[in-house]
């Protein structure tokens, strides 16, 4: 598989009066590959996604879409029209029945594939005169992904797509998801659902209040990293924070718990050393990594 | 066939998808010449990402598991498999009576669990004092 960077930031911030709600993010988002975009409410996960779509600008720094710089007005054009977005309130016209919004869009598109609009408006089972304001929540998600895929977009960026959805049309979209990326488009979502992402990202994107955090491949974390549990018969040693890979240490009287990113051996090894009486060596969930690595609220900053 | 993912364990999902065809292939579930689900089709069904199964099929067929014919799909290949049903049913009984003696000395089918698979997944690290 040839990765190729889709997206790609420079120092990007965003201040909205002395708010920070991005800071100084710089990272790349690699395709043709499913990466998912963690981060609590309010992280900056929705700013990030509208700097990269010119819908807001940067206060300072810059990022590139499909190679494209968002700060010039051209190119930001071509971005729109390479990318499409699903947002949180789909933006849809009420008004419309459903064939009228598709009819409405396509006109907008010169490379609009008429296939493909048939197939998933068959897919999805969506009434074509209904009203839009009268489709049920997944129905509209899903007519917003029938705009969306129609297009053959290079890049699909979905801001909470299974947000309020039942279990059985979250499912279908993420099959949808999967399939996006057989035809060679990108995908990067955010979410709050961890084990859906944990299903079907290729990579994972971290930001907590504005900052990047992590940034890794859904294999390197189920490969590396490992929650070691030492424990001893006596009062827990300090372990060296400088050994590599330690990405946390919780110790709680004769017990330690430690985060590691790689290099679990040498934990044990460490720890072997230090004569433990047992030893145990877990992988790690996405779930913990995201509580773990993102601050618990304003009254726990300290904690870290 | 019948896959079953597990996104929490420590194991890359691509490298469950081939461990899961491999031990079809020994215990005679997958015979030479099966047909597999298209990559897509498969990824869709167990609804991960396109590219675990082509990587999984791709390492698969570099193994010489997995034959693939343009247009035609992903055929299962057996040619290097030798008299390995007898071996695997010999491990198997192995295994029996190894889960057979643990049981018998105490332990909880939960607790023989756990140990097999800390042995497997981190085999130097069961130490106890």
């Amino acid at each position: 598989m040839i990765c190729e960077p889709v997206i790609e930031t420079f120092g990007l911030s965003k201040s909205y009066g002395g708010f920070e709600a991005a800071k100084d993010l710089t990272f790349q988002v690699l395709g043709p590959r499913i990466t998912g975009f963690l981060g609590r409410n309010g992280a900056g996960k929705s700013s990030t996604i509208k700097m990269l779509l010119g819908m807001i600008r940067p206060t300072s720094g810059t990022a590139t879409v499909l190679g494209h710089r968002i700060d010039d007005a051209k190119q930001s054009l071509e971005i729109r029209r390479k990318v499409a977005y699903v947002g949180e309130d789909k933006g849809l016209y009420a008004y419309m029945t459903v064939e009228q919004l598709i009819w409405f869009t396509r006109s907008f598109y010169p490379d609009w594939r008429p296939e493909i609009e048939k197939r998933l408006l068959e897919e999805y089972q969506l009434p074509p005169r209904r009203k839009v304001k009268a489709l049920s929540k997944g129905m509209r998600t899903k007519l917003a992904l029938l705009l969306a895929l129609s297009r053959r977009p290079a890049l699909m960026i979905l801001d909470e797509p299974t947000e309020g959805l039942d279990p059985v049309s979250i499912e279908d979209l993420l099959r949808t998801i999967t399939s996006i990326t057989a035809d060679g488009t990108s995908v990067f979502f955010s979410s709050h659902q961890l084990n859906e992402v944990e299903r079907i990202a290729d990579a994972v994107l971290m930001i907590d209040r504005g900052k990047l955090v992590l940034n890794f491949a859904m294999d390197e974390l189920r490969e590396n990293y490992r929650r070691v549990t030492v424990g001893f018969d006596r009062s827990a040693p300090s372990i060296d924070l400088h050994l590599p890979g330690i990405e946390r240490v919780r110790s709680d009287g004769r017990q330690l718990s430690v985060l590691a990113s790689r290099n679990s051996d040498a934990i044990v090894e460490w720890a072997r050393r230090c004569s433990a009486t047992s030893i145990d060596t877990q992988p790690v969930s996405l779930r913990e990594i995201f509580l773990d690595t993102v601050q618990m609220g304003p009254e726990a900053t300290s904690s870290r | 066939m019948l896959f079953k993912l597990n996104p929490s364990a420590g194991q890359p999902l691509y490298l469950q998808v081939m461990q899961q065809v491999r031990y079809a292939i020994e215990t005679g579930v997958l015979q030479d010449g099966d047909l597999m689900p298209g990559i897509r089709t498969l990824a869709e069904e167990l609804v991960v990402s396109h590219n675990t199964i082509a990587k999984a099929y791709t390492e698969l067929q570099h193994e010489g598991w997995l034959e693939l014919r343009q247009g035609l799909g992903a055929f299962i290949c057996t040619r290097q498999l030798t008299n390995k049903p007898e071996r695997v049913r010999v491990a198997q009984k192995r295994a029996r009576e190894f889960v057979a003696l643990l049981r018998a000395d105490g332990f909880s089918n939960d607790e023989i669990q756990r140990f097999l698979e800390a042995e497997i997944l981190f085999p130097t690290e069961a130490v106890r004092k």
